[in-house]
């Protein structure tokens, strides 16, 4: 790492250059085993190993929940859960991926389901066998209180299970565990939007705003906009008066095109 | 994990000049920025959009003659995965529909959503899961005027200046005309938009806006907005079925020249099937996973331009795809993190970019491109940056100075989601700097569409970072949700719009177009063994590739 650095061949795109020296490490693809350099993610040193993904990657980036994956270590009874593209591997880890878990999920109708208890007990009833065994929570590559959310789902309580639920990925770990055979993200899903749909208050200057559009307020505006040359463009662009980053309550002068 | 000693060692250096460039900061000092004449030197030598290497004039299609990055024109330039004769073709027809949607990002599903509401049967097939796709990945909001002190007038002025004037009008229009529409249908699908106690929806100022207009669902705005569209399309499968892991290879003609659906690959069994359908919209996302110039990318596993390849074999010429988006700041390290978006926030909140020596090079603020050259030029030409132990390159971001310009636990609380993705592998990014390098993160161009969506080819939509002319030459942060979700809707409605209108309908398939681009490929003297699209990008390395020696089937196996 000197200063000296004009030879040095530089990595491109997602395939990574390891240097000299570089450690590898045994680890086992289902029962598999493949030497891999220490510092790669599972899904990285799975591409190492030589696989190309059809499943199991999508993002590469710890958001959209194709990935899960479940390891343990040779010698050690611990089931581990993670998410392929965000978990190093380790010397001797034994893994699989499941890039899908059947699920059953409800389907509703939003505009004629309530926000309620009742709404969920009839779409998953299932919810109610919960054993508190907290094995959702273990489960959980995103740190969520599963069980906690399920829990708040039995009382009906959407806030909370809204609120719990909000980082789920829906990657299907927790489900593929649960003794009681729920489904948390499909339920948890549903109850997100119940409670975004009938708790939240709807924003009112929004149903405003739409109202205006919807009466033709602006066409007029706009066209004009369309058709303005690039001088005249530009000329608007560079006088736009600028709310400023920590307003409250600021009125712009011109209220013209409002 | 965490840094390597060598790395710590360099980082001392950083240490070392921190404490004098705080003392400048705090007197409101900053390293100097550049004149008009300087960006555009930087840019010219550096940029990937602007030097002339690495790009090339496509000698084929209906854009011919422009000039795309050469990884690009590659894929342009190449032949058909599959050619069916006519007879043989209307033996794959696997499905038939009134409404084929190609791709299940943010932009098919809401075409989906809006074919089915008019009436129309969907098919949506897509190459990953439904809703892996750059959607899900965005983090920052959604842009629309819903405030009172804000209207489509103001968005417009500022999408078109953002775009430096050279923006599509119509289709700048429909996006600022549609925001608040699709914002409140969002907000009635059940999405969890920040909101104040009362409901009213919590904006935030964007690069370039100049009213607040940035709504969000926490920092998951497009996980958010996927997980509510595809779950109303579950809720939808009477209208609406979903293929998963099927990518279309070529778009499908009847012998009228309109577009009657696809041909598909089933990625798992290696099957081909077709799919035909009266009118199709192609939503297919970017082309970061090209890796440009071997530039990591923020985008999926996906981004590998099919749409583009398909729609332009099929006749659509494409807008603006000289202009590609690079953000400054990607992840350098650690390797699992490459190419991740490093938010602009974090030198908005006053962090420096530093040098192999601890030395400040550039302003901070300068328009994304300039940054991005600037850093480009400090590693590559004055051999200043960070080599990394897995071969990659990069400069110094120094967010331990937020701790001090902004108070301690700053970093912790102004940045929640990047603190813990760099605690993950034992980096505290309250203590220790990034190291960035720019990184591939939006196709600003792509087919050619009006403001209806209609590409040209009759019954071939196109919506979504797919298409090209909304955005110009430059995105604002905030306005690709929006498009999605606008021109997504405006798709499905048109395309079941479209075929409400059809008459006559039942006519032969052909893939006649491709067996003539081929012809024209021919003429243009391209010869070559290459096909596309990509459907995926290959990270094999080479020395497995090398004993991958069976490409056909011998004997029973592959
Ligand atoms: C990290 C990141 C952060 C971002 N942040 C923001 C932000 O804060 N605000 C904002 O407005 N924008 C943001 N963007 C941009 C925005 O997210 C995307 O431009 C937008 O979501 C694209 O949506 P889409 O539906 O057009 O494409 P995508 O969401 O990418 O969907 C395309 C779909 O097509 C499928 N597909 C591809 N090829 C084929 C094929 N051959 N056959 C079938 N299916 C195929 C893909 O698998 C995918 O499902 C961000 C992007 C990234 C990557
Ligand atoms: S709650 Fe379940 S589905 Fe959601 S992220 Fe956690 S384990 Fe995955
Ligand atoms: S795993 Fe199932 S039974 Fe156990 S706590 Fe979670 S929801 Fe309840
Ligand atoms: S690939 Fe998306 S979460 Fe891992």
């Amino acid at each position: 790492m000197s200063e000296g650095q004009k030879e040095f061949k530089i990595a491109t795109g997602d395939r990574a250059i390891l240097p000299e020296g570089t450690r590898l490490v045994p680890i086992y693809i289902m029962g598999k085993r493949y030497m891999v350099p220490e510092t790669l993610t599972i899904q990285k040193a799975t591409e190492y190993a030589g696989y190309q993904f059809i499943r199991a990657c999508g993002c590469r980036g710890g958001i959209c929940g194709a990935c899960g994956t479940v390891y343990r270590i040779l010698g050690d009874y611990h089931l581990h859960f993670g998410l392929a593209c965000q978990t190093v591997v380790q010397e001797n880890m034994y893994l699989t991926q499941v890039p899908f878990f059947p699920a059953n999920r409800a389907v509703y109708n939003i505009e004629e389901t309530s926000a309620t208890a009742e709404s969920i007990m009839k779409l998953y009833p299932e919810v109610m066998k919960c054993v508190a065994c907290n094995t959702c929570t273990k489960a959980c590559p995103m740190d969520i209180e599963v069980m906690e959310y399920v829990n708040a789902a039995m009382r009906g309580d959407l806030a909370k299970v809204a609120r719990l639920s909000f980082d789920c990925i829906q990657c299907g770990l927790c489900s593929s565990r649960c003794p009681a055979q729920i489904q948390h993200f499909h339920l948890a899903q549903m109850c997100r939007r119940l409670y975004a749909r009938y708790k939240v208050p709807q924003a009112e200057h929004l149903q405003n705003r739409v109202g205006e559009i919807n009466e033709h307020k602006y066409d007029t505006l706009l066209l004009d906009l369309v058709g303005s040359d690039h001088d005249t463009l530009r000329k608007l662009y560079v006088d736009r008066e600028m709310e400023p980053q920590d307003s409250v309550g600021w009125e712009p002068q011109d209220k013209t095109k409002l | 994990m965490g840094y390597t000693p060598e790395m710590l060692e360099l980082i001392k250096r950083v240490e070392k000049s921190r404490p004098e460039r705080i003392e400048r900061a705090k007197k409101g000092e900053h390293f100097t920025p550049l004149t008009l004449a300087g960006r555009e030197e930087v840019l010219g030598k550096f940029h990937p959009d602007y030097k002339k290497e690495g790009r090339r004039a496509v000698k084929v299609g209906p854009s011919k003659g422009e000039s795309y990055p050469d990884e690009f024109v590659d894929l342009l330039e190449s032949k058909s995965r599959l050619l069916v004769d006519d007879a043989a073709l209307q033996d794959l027809v696997a499905y038939e529909t009134d409404v084929l949607v190609i791709g299940g990002g943010g932009a098919g599903t809401s075409a989906a959503l809006l074919a089915a509401e008019h009436g129309a049967k969907v098919v949506l097939a897509t190459k990953l899961r439904h809703g892996d796709a750059n959607t899900v990945m965005a983090e920052g909001g959604i842009q629309g005027a819903t405030q009172e002190v804000d209207s489509p007038y103001f968005h417009y002025l500022d999408v078109i200046g953002g775009g430096h004037f050279t923006n599509t009008p119509e289709l700048v229009e429909a996006l600022t005309h549609d925001a608040p529409l699709v914002i409140e249908w969002l907000e009635r699908l059940g999405m969890m938009f920040d909101k104040n106690a009362d409901g009213r929806l919590r904006v935030r100022h964007g690069g370039g806006t100049s009213r607040k207009r940035m709504h969000s669902a926490g920092d998951m705005t497009g996980s958010e907005i996927m997980r509510v569209l595809r779950d109303e399309a579950r809720n939808r499968q009477d209208m609406i079925t979903i293929l998963e892991f099927s990518a279309a290879v070529e778009i499908l003609k009847d012998t009228q020249g309109r577009c009657a659906g696809a041909l598909f690959y089933n990625m798992e069994t290696e099957e081909y099937f077709a799919i035909r359908a009266k009118a199709t919209v192609v939503a297919t996302g970017g082309y970061g996973r090209l890796h440009v110039q071997g530039f990591a990318t923020t985008n999926h596993y996906g981004a590998t331009a099919d749409g583009l390849v398909i729609g332009y074999r099929a006749g659509v010429p494409l807008a603006f795809m000289h202009s590609t988006q690079y953000h400054p700041t990607g992840v350098a390290f650690p390797e699992q993190n490459i190419g991740l978006l490093i938010t602009e926030k974090v030198r908005g909140l006053g962090a420096n970019l530093l040098n192999i020596n601890g030395e400040q090079f550039v302003f901070e603020r300068e328009p994304r491109d300039v940054e991005s050259a600037c850093i480009i030029q400090e590693c590559l030409d004055r051999n200043k940056g960070i080599i990394t132990p897995t071969g990659r390159i990069g400069v110094w971001l120094d967010s331990p100075m937020i701790e001090v310009l902004e108070g301690p636990g700053a970093v912790k609380q102004e940045l929640p989601a990047k603190y813990i993705q760099f605690m993950r592998y034992d980096i505290d990014i309250s203590k220790v700097p990034m190291l960035v390098y720019p990184t591939l993160h939006y196709q600003n161009g792509g087919l050619q569409i009006n403001n209806l969506t209609e590409t040209g080819v009759p019954g071939l939509f196109g919506a979504g970072e797919a298409s090209g002319g909304v955005h110009g030459e430059n995105r604002l942060m905030g306005n690709s949700l929006l498009d999605i979700t606008v021109f997504g809707r405006r798709a499905g409605r048109s395309a079941a719009e479209y075929v409400k209108g059809l008459e006559n309908q039942s006519s032969t398939l052909t893939m006649d177009h491709v067996r003539q681009f081929h012809a024209e490929l021919q003429a243009a003297g391209v010869e070559t063994n290459r096909v596309s699209p990509l459907v995926l990008p290959n990270y094999t390395r080479e020395e497995t590739m090398e004993k991958q020696l069976t490409t056909h089937y011998q004997g029973g196996m592959r």
